[in-house]
């Protein structure tokens, strides 16, 4: 678009949407728009056009509607914590932040459900029933910022979804509006519903299928009891076998997670969790059930371990200690964030099996790159999040970091496993889709997008790569190894 | 255990139908040709297309060809005392993993352990195109793309003609208890929900003329400790009622009105509804003999937050599944269009039209 026409147009846009929102809630001064730049992976920057702050399904309505009009892209935005540019603005689109719907509309006991609004963080559900002894299981680390809506549309998972299931296990109901302005209930207060499972098909389609306006979601008794062993091992294979160990024995951790020896440093000069420093891998794996079953469970899973050679096991006798054991695992991104002056959050996930040969793949092209790199890993469902440290202001690093973690993408890849566990595409690993799946499949995936937005002006160029895209990713990739020019944006 | 694979044949009918633009009827087992409204056009056997093709139990994952049999599947994986959690309805002995996965019913451990499509991974399927297209994978945590294998689940077969299924299993309970109970339906279905708000090991509850039954799975001391703590008295011959219930073989399931499947909020009191009715799934589906007209006992049903199917017996030329609003149904009809464009996936089983 040409600058001059690009300033009509949005001058246009901005009076039409004051017409459907209070003045302060359309937002069109640089500085307003500054904190909506960008979401958790900061690498990638671009300045909304404009950003409007709606509070009900009505104004949703009508802002899509107002926008399929005329031609301009929406991005969707809850807290702004994904991890893979899923809410990086359009240059020439209108940035819907979901804040304003921070409600929790009710909380249905006996049906053990709460009708939420998409802005509500996660944590706050919890907190919100526990007088009832009832929880939202799907419990990301970023739990205390993140919201509900944003959860959806990534399919968050967390550190108990081994045994209680990510997002998508755990909600029964959305109210969307549709680009084209229409509202529509998929899925039901009942345990499924008729026609097609677009309640699945909604969750982790990262914002490209419709606005979540409303989610009703599942609750589940709060465990009577719940506590933690904390394991080490000197060989991070060793550790893997022993996780394969405990889940063949016929056991569930409710947590199972293991973190290697940088990232034990990074997380016990942090919050002193009493990780052993010496350690090649630790492992937590929490039980939880009634007070007998979990006494049980615990004396199992320290036979197990000690038979497959732990170091050193420690079962934690109080709830403060539980705490402090988990404390560590919790804050690992942290931590590393304070080694070094930036670092990068690989999501990936391989069959368990593979871990030791994974790691070993992971270290030696660590070494290749020259960056150091400290992996956190949800074990019990093999979603690995190496995390690459680099320092942004030098130049080229980050480029280097970004071919790293596509390596080790492409890795996982080549293990059986996936791109991504559970923070999503976004803009951040469109070139690997090109390697994870096949045209035909690609071409599947826009056609489905085509059914719920006919115009691609929801979260446009996202998630899913244009086939010519990939052709040339394709190419490119066989001969070289590299894409070139990896700062150019391609949507 | 037989392993044959037929996906070139099947995939080379399929784009050859779509050329040519005629119907295909997929068939598994044909156990549940019953189910569905009336499916048309030529046979495409499935079931030449079997055998496990990975299952590593560490792993919690195990693929499978679509024409399998579900009790060879069953088989598998209780010998490495795992399971498929949803507890899966076979309705005879010739059911296919992929007429289970199609149909989407699951048994009455569903609301405690999910249903099928929780425990989905990643299927392999030939679309309207003729083209194989895999999605998700062998891993518990995928979200690259979109969730197209769950979309399978319940579609019937007129999404695609599913080629290979990944499931996640999960280990077989150590001890299993039934506890019976007399009481009133409203009481019932009050304490049903009671106790599923409580951290208890609950994997079934039902209930039929004055008795509640509620059936605990998991270590020998979880279940002693709930057993003890809700009461009852011990079924001690429960296993073959479970089952029976699951595969709808009870005396109950023998009737001659039209069989009515209600979907609905677990806590929803008793409904107000003519004829016979069975309460499984911890209140959330209800199974009602009637010949009430359709429309106003789906009325009912959605007042309270429900859908309804005819599930077996009365007019199979008409809507079966609960009829679509307006703009669900044109997004429906848009996702078949882009699966398949030209409508030779068993068309009109699940909506009349396409
Ligand atoms: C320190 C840290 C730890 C993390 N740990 C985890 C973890 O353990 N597990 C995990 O899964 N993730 C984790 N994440 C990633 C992130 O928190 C999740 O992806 C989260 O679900 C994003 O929620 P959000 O509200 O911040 O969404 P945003 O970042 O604002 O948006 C994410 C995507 O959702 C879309 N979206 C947002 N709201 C709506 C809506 N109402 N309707 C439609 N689309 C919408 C956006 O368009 C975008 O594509 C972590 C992130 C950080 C920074």
């Amino acid at each position: 678009m040409l600058q001059a026409e690009s300033r009509r147009v949005r001058g246009a846009l901005i009076a039409k949407l004051r017409d459907i929102l209070p003045r302060q809630f359309v937002l069109t001064e640089t500085e307003q728009l500054r904190p909506y730049e960008c979401d958790g992976l900061t690498a990638y920057r671009q300045l909304p056009w404009i950003v409007v702050l709606p509070s009900n399904s009505e104004e949703v309505e009508k802002i899509l509607a107002l926008c399929t009009a005329r031609g301009v892209p929406v991005v969707a935005r809850g807290a702004g914590t994904g991890l893979s540019g899923g809410a990086l603005p359009h240059p020439h689109g209108v940035l819907l932040s979901m804040t304003r719907f921070d409600r929790i509309l009710s909380v249905d006991r006996a049906n053990r459900t709460a009708c939420v609004q998409p802005g509500v963080r996660n944590i706050a559900i919890s907190e919100e029933v526990e007088g009832m002894g009832l929880y939202y299981a799907p419990d990301p680390s970023s739990q205390i910022a993140c919201s509900i809506g944003g959860n959806v549309a990534e399919n968050s998972g967390g550190v108990h979804c081994l045994k209680y299931g990510l997002t998508v296990h755990n909600i029964l109901k959305l109210e969307v509006v549709l680009m084209s302005g229409e509202s529509v209930t998929i899925g039901a207060d009942a345990l499924d519903m008729p026609g097609y499972d677009l309640l699945a098909l909604m969750t982790g389609s990262e914002g490209m299928l419709g606005v979540v306006t409303e989610v009703t979601v599942r609750l589940l008794p709060k465990p009577a009891v719940a506590r933690v062993i904390l394991a080490a091992f000197d060989d991070l294979a060793v550790a893997g076998n022993a996780v394969a160990a405990i889940i063949g024995a016929g056991i569930i951790p409710a947590g199972l997670e293991m973190m290697d020896n940088p990232a034990i440093l990074a997380v016990e000069d942090f919050v002193h969790a009493g990780y052993p420093r010496d350690a090649a891998a630790l492992l937590l794996c929490e039980l939880d059930g009634t007070e007998s079953e979990v006494e049980a469970g615990i004396r199992e899973v320290t036979r197990i371990l000690e038979l497959q050679g732990a170091t050193e096991i420690r079962v934690a006798t109080d709830e403060a200690e539980r705490q402090r054991f988990w404390s560590g695992r919790k804050n690992a991104f942290p931590a590393v964030g304070r080694i070094s002056p930036d670092y990068y959050c690989i999501d990936g996930t391989i069959p368990k099996k593979r871990l030791g040969e994974v790691l070993t793949g992971i270290s030696k092209l660590s070494n290749e790159y020259d960056l150091r790199v400290a992996n956190v890993f949800h074990a019990g469902d093999g979603n690995l999040h190496p995390l690459i440290l680099y320092d942004g202001s030098q130049a080229g690093a980050f480029e280097r970091t970004e071919a790293l973690g596509g390596k080790i993408l492409e890795l996982c890849i080549a293990v059986g496993g996936t791109i991504t566990g559970e923070h999503g595409v976004g803009v951040e690993k469109l070139n690997q889709m090109c390697i994870q799946f096949e045209m035909p499949e690609l071409d599947q995936f826009h056609a489905i997008k085509k059914a719920f937005d006919p115009a691609a002006l929801l979260n446009p160029g996202k998630a899913v790569p244009t086939l010519s895209r990939c052709a040339e990713f394709n190419a490119m990739h066989v001969h070289k190894g590299r894409l070139p020019f990896p700062e150019l944006p391609r949507f | 255990m037989t392993s044959s694979d037929i996906s070139v044949e099947l995939i080379s009918t399929v784009a050859d139908a779509f050329e040519r633009g005629t119907a295909l009827e997929i068939q598994g087992g044909g156990t549940k040709q019953f189910y569905g409204r009336r499916p048309a056009g030529s046979l495409l056997r499935v079931k030449g297309h079997q055998g496990i093709v990975n299952y590593e139990p560490t792993e919690l994952v195990v693929s499978v060809r679509s024409g399998t049999r579900l009790s060879e599947l069953q088989q598998i994986l209780a010998e490495a005392q795992q399971m498929l959690g949803f507890e899966a309805p076979a309705f005879g002995a010739d059911a296919t993993v992929g007429g289970m996965v199609a149909c989407g019913f699951s048994g009455p451990a569903r609301p405690y352990r999910g249903a099928v499509r929780d425990a989905v991974l990643g299927v392999k399927i030939i679309n309207g195109r003729g083209q194989q297209l895999r999605f998700g994978g062998e891993v518990i945590k995928n979200v690259a793309g979109y969730d197209a294998s769950r979309l399978m689940v319940g579609a019937m077969g007129t999404l695609g003609v599913v080629l290979q299924v990944s499931f996640k299993v999960l280990p077989a309970p150590e001890v299993t208890m039934t506890r019976t109970f007399e009481m009133s339906e409203l009481l019932a279905l009050e304490q049903m929900n009671i106790w599923a708000g409580r951290p208890l090991p609950l994997s079934a509850c039902a209930f039929y003329a004055d008795r509640l039954s509620v059936r605990l799975c998991g270590s020998g001391d979880a279940v002693l400790a709930a057993g003890r703590e809700i009461g009852g008295d011990e079924e001690r011959d429960a296993i073959t009622w479970w089952a029976s219930l699951r595969e709808q073989g009870l005396p109950f399931f023998s009737q001659e009105e039209p069989l009515w499947r209600l979907s609905v909020p677990p806590a929803t009191g008793p409904m107000n509804l003519p004829g016979d009715c069975l309460i499984d799934w911890g209140g959330a589906q209800r199974w009602l003999f009637c010949e009430h007209s359709a429309d106003a006992l789906r009325q009912v049903v959605r007042d309270a937050g429900g859908h309804a199917t005819l599930f077996r017996g009365g007019n199979r030329d008409s809507e079966i599944f609960e009829p679509l609003q307006s703009v669900q149904w044109r997004l429906q009809r848009e996702l078949k269009r882009a699966f398949d464009p030209r409508s030779i996936l068993n068309p009109g089983r699940m909506v009349e039209g396409w």
